[in-house]
């Protein structure tokens, strides 16, 4: 059920509870059929659970859509180290806002999923680093971790399967880089929030050194429906590639924004003219993010087919990311927004790789330039170039999510940028 | 001794091919290592081979045939096969991108920077950086921050490497360094109130500064880089032997720098070591060798004279008075000095060899470096003048233990102490007092002898470190005119006195250390080479 509004297409598996206070207790989501899918687990084999998940094909909810039981299937099996389960609840991209949600109104939802996930991959201690300034999130949760702890569904014998698994909470201290896996992995250890170079792959040295699994906050909450309701039921929604439901997060120009839950393959046309109420004032679309800031902008014409699976968005030209869709109307300045994004990206470069370093600020300091009237032809050609330069050239993907937008955005509204640029040549 | 050195583990060698040269290297060789194999030597600034790389300045990227987009060589190891190339149009292309990034906040003060003319960010950009900067924007202003103990640091200069960084971190092992605030805000800092004034060690990170970020108030402003002669020489600061690099310019030392040396020092030397070269600019230098007027009796002055009337007369002198031969030698004396000194006892029926040392109550290790420490031995060559069969005598600051010296039938053969702890009229009883010195002598003014000798900057030799290992130093100034090593006088006062003809060359002054000593058999001055020889593995081979 999406909250705030709610749609009559929407598939509400994760999201079902929200706005509901009962569900958030432990009694309450017991009542809801809470805890049934880690009970489940608890009898199969952790290889098992690892297939089960591969089967009903659920990617990665953090961006990448990696596949989640391949992921898991990468930890060594009989290695005589500790395991650690991480559960990204740093949600810090700009137009996603569904973890948030999910910590709020289904807590028990996640601390199942992530107990399942610490199951199958042998983990005995999860950590849950969930942004700092997510204060009721935080509050919700720790009540939560408190009461499966006494109802011993966490701590040394869970569920009495003799089996340990703990759980701690951290909250971070304000930086949209600690949300890069490795970089959370950083921070988890008292350093500095910087992404660490790959090779090593966490499942082979993740925190503390030690064989890791990180996940998204909304792949984990799905788990536990998956496991009670097998694999071949989460397939019934979704595509071949793109199986299951998604949060979309839909921010911007349209009537009604706020979290829906959807089959993959859904139409972002229909996503914002029927789900989100169609776009404000009846304003013509202009531009849509559809995956999150870092993402390229998709103009009106690429909206048109798009349809909203990993594979969809990628044929429009973007990516479905954390499927994040931030609508843009006719009347948005284009240059202005992706300005605000460079900015963003400006202040939360960790600082370690130069062109990330250097480029998102010099990117910003261009843009503001074009914006203030006292940009030139040529200040279009050197952003092209310098963000070419910031593209696959850095430890994270941080400075390749500036690229993004400034490069579609050239592209697609060249005469956004051209309307800002006096004295230049105006091709139209 | 040293901890023997373990036999090299055997690797599985790996074939590949860096632009376009073969290569066989080691598995587990990183590509920037391989490259310089090859002949390359591949840009970086966060790489530093005896630290953890970061891979974070991203200008050591190179394309692997194969790889979907360029890797970092610092971090990326060699495999079977592989092709490597670090001049291909997208390397190339980066590389040029990457260096314009590091301009933008960059102030180019080279005119007035002390790093200018040995600056990483100087060559690169001068060999493959645009001709022209694309960003117009004002820079970023840092300023100067002074960083505790000999360190300034000149934060607009800096290219973020955090070398700095790690080293405090994993080499002193006192993380006193960090990085402060995130993207082009971000900048090495201190700990609060906490400065480098804590470290020992922490002029290394002026050394491995890749630009003039941090810099050495010591030598501020004191040089141009290019106007300094480089001598490779040995730290005469205590007995570790840390290989390193003397900087001079108008016959004077400027600067220690280290000089790499894996099996010693690796790239380091502690602070004491480096500020420790004053002495060696030295004046009050003894300019003339002269001699004790003996024809006027109570005059006491010393009239100067040539080299060889005095060496003959001095050899004549020996001859007959030596009854018992006392020398103080000095722990900075070569070994080729204390060879010389053994070849002339030898001559004059024997005698001993003292010397005094200053010691330190404190080691003053580098955790980082295993083995690499200040030792508490203030001198080079004490363990050269052990196995040599000197004595030590006197107390822990380097005074005193030489009360038995000087009955009036001895000869006192003083070489390189200046005694500076002794009353005027040092053994004025003895039969013979010879003063072998650089620097004039209080307490041996009244002195039979005096002979100017060169400093250990001013001539080339040997010393022996704390782990027995021989090494080499070479010359980098000019001793005053008359001046010779203490070597070569002794030498020739042998020859004079055996009748033996002995040349006078560093050479062979080292080649006599094999007849003296076992630990020195089997080896030659040139055996030797620029990081020394471990004396145990020489006598092994026998
Ligand atoms: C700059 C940056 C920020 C990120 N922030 C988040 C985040 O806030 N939350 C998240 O779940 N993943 C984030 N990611 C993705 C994570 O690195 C990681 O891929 C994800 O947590 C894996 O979980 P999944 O496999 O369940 O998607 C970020 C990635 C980058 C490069
Ligand atoms: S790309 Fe940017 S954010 Fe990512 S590690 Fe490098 S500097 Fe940090």
């Amino acid at each position: 059920m999406g909250y705030p509004y709610s749609h009559a297409s929407e598939v509400s598996i994760i999201s079902k509870h929200f706005g509901d206070p009962d569900a958030r207790t432990l009694e309450g989501w017991k009542k809801r059929g809470g805890y049934e899918g880690l009970q489940k687990a608890l009898q199969m084999g952790p290889e098992e659970v690892i297939e089960l998940v591969k089967d009903s094909g659920l990617r990665g909810r953090g961006g990448a859509g990696f596949p989640t039981g391949l992921k898991w299937s990468f930890m060594p099996k009989d290695s005589k180290k500790p395991h650690y389960l991480l559960c990204n609840a740093d949600e810090s991209e700009p137009g996603t806002f569904k973890d948030r949600e999910l910590l709020r109104w289904a807590p028990h939802q996640l601390i199942e999923g992530c107990a399942i996930g610490a199951y199958a991959i042998g983990a005995e201690q999860i950590y849950i680093y969930c942004r700092g300034e997510f204060f009721e999130a935080n509050q919700v949760l720790a009540k939560a971790v408190e009461d499966a702890y006494e109802a011993g569904i966490l701590g040394q014998d869970v569920f009495g399967s003799g089996k340990r698994i703990e759980l701690t909470v951290h909250a971070g201290a304000g930086a949209y880089i600690c949300g890069e896996e490795t970089g959370l992995m950083n921070s988890l250890e008292g350093r500095r929030g910087e992404p660490r170079i790959k090779p090593p792959f966490p499942a082979a040295a993740g925190l503390f050194g030690l064989p890791t699994t990180i996940n998204n906050v909304e792949t984990l909450s799905a788990i536990p429906h998956i496991v009670a309701k097998g694999s071949d039921w989460y397939r019934k929604w979704g595509t071949e590639d793109s199986p299951g439901t998604k949060l979309f997060c839909v921010s911007g120009h349209v009537r009604r924004p706020g979290n829906y839950e959807l089959p993959l393959g859904f139409p972002l046309k229909e996503l914002i003219n029927e789900v989100c109420g169609g776009v404000v004032d009846g304003n013509a679309l202009k531009a849509v993010i559809p995956g999150g800031s870092s993402v390229p902008i998709l103009s009106a014409d690429q909206v048109e087919d798009c349809l909203l699976s990993y594979e969809g968005v990628q044929e429009a030209g973007s990516m479905l990311g954390c499927a994040s869709v931030i609508v843009m109307d006719e009347t948005t300045d284009v240059v202005h927004q992706v300005m605000r994004m460079s900015s963003f990206y400006a202040h939360e470069s960790c600082g370690q790789c130069t062109p990330c370093r250097e480029g998102t600020a010099w990117v910003t300091n261009i843009l503001k330039k074009l914006l203030a009237g006292k940009g030139t032809e040529e200040d279009l050609t050197t952003l092209m170039e310098l963000t070419d330069q910031m593209t696959g050239t850095t430890i994270c993907v941080l400075s390749d999510s500036v690229a993004a937008p400034v490069q579609s955005s050239i592209k697609y509204f060249r005469e956004d940028y051209q309307k800002l640029i006096k004295g230049g040549e105006v091709n139209g | 001794m040293a901890k023997k050195r373990q036999p090299p583990v055997e690797k599985a060698s790996v074939q590949l091919l860096v632009n376009d040269v073969e290569i066989t290297v080691p598995e587990g060789t990183t590509l920037l290592e391989a490259a310089k194999e090859a002949g390359t030597e591949v840009p970086h600034y966060c790489y530093h081979p005896e630290l953890s790389s970061p891979a974070q300045c991203r200008l050591c990227l190179v394309e692997v045939e194969g790889a979907p987009k360029l890797v970092p060589s610092c971090t990326t190891t060699v495999a079977e096969g592989q092709v490597v190339k670090t001049d291909s149009e997208s390397a190339t292309k980066m590389r040029q991108g990457v260096l314009e990034f590091y301009l933008v906040n960059h102030p180019l003060d080279c005119p007035i920077c002390d790093q200018s003319g040995e600056c990483d960010l100087q060559d690169f950009v001068f060999s493959e950086g645009r001709k022209h900067g694309r960003s117009k924007a004002a820079k970023r202003v840092i300023g100067r921050d002074d960083f505790g103990g000999d360190i300034l640091f000149y934060g607009d200069r800096c290219v973020m490497c955090t070398r700095c960084v790690r080293f405090m971190e994993e080499m002193e092992q006192k993380p006193i360094l960090t990085v402060v605030e995130r993207g082009n805000r971000a900048v090495i800092d201190t700990f609060f109130e906490q400065g480098l004034e804590e470290a020992e060690w922490a002029g290394n990170v002026v050394d491995i500064c890749p630009v003039g970020a941090l810099v050495s108030k010591d030598f501020l402003y004191k040089a141009r880089a290019w106007d300094l002669e480089h001598t490779p020489s040995i730290c005469p600061n205590c007995s570790m032997g840390c290989n390193i690099e003397i900087h001079t310019r108008d016959n004077l030392v400027q600067r220690f720098k280290p000089r790499k040396n894996i099996e010693v020092n690796g790239s380091w030397i502690c602070d004491y070591g480096r500020g420790g070269y004053e002495w060696l600019n030295q004046g009050g230098r003894i300019e003339k060798p002269t001699m004790k007027d003996t024809h006027e009796p109570g005059n006491g002055t010393q009239e100067p004279f040539g080299w060889e009337d005095l060496l003959r007369g001095l050899g004549a002198r020996l001859k007959e008075s030596a009854e018992s031969v006392d020398v103080i030698a000095s722990p900075v004396s070569s070994n080729e000095d204390l060879g010389a000194v053994l070849g002339l006892l030898k001559a004059l029926g024997g005698g001993k060899i003292l010397y005094r040392c200053p010691t330190s109550a404190e080691e003053v290790k580098l955790p980082g470096k295993e083995g690499l420490r200040r030792t508490n031995q203030l001198a080079p060559n004490v363990d050269g003048l052990k196995i040599l069969g000197a004595v030590n005598v006197g107390d822990g600051s380097g005074a005193g233990g030489l009360e038995d010296i000087g009955a009036s039938n001895s000869t006192v053969l003083v070489l390189g102490d200046r005694l500076e702890d002794q009353k005027d009229g040092f053994a004025e009883n003895a039969g013979l007092l010879v003063y072998l010195g650089s620097h004039a002598s209080q307490a041996l003014s009244q002195a039979d002898y005096i002979l100017p000798i060169t400093t250990y900057v001013e001539q080339e030799g040997t010393f022996v470190s704390s782990g027995g290992r021989v090494q080499r130093f070479s010359k980098g100034l000019e001793g005053p005119h008359a001046a010779r090593p203490a070597w070569s006088i002794l030498n020739e006062l042998t020859n004079i006195i055996s009748g033996s003809s002995d040349g006078d060359n560093v050479e062979e002054a080292f080649q006599k250390l094999s007849r003296i000593s076992d630990a020195f058999t089997g080896l030659s001055y040139e055996d030797i080479g620029p990081e020394g020889v471990q004396l145990d593995a020489v006598a092994k081979k026998d």
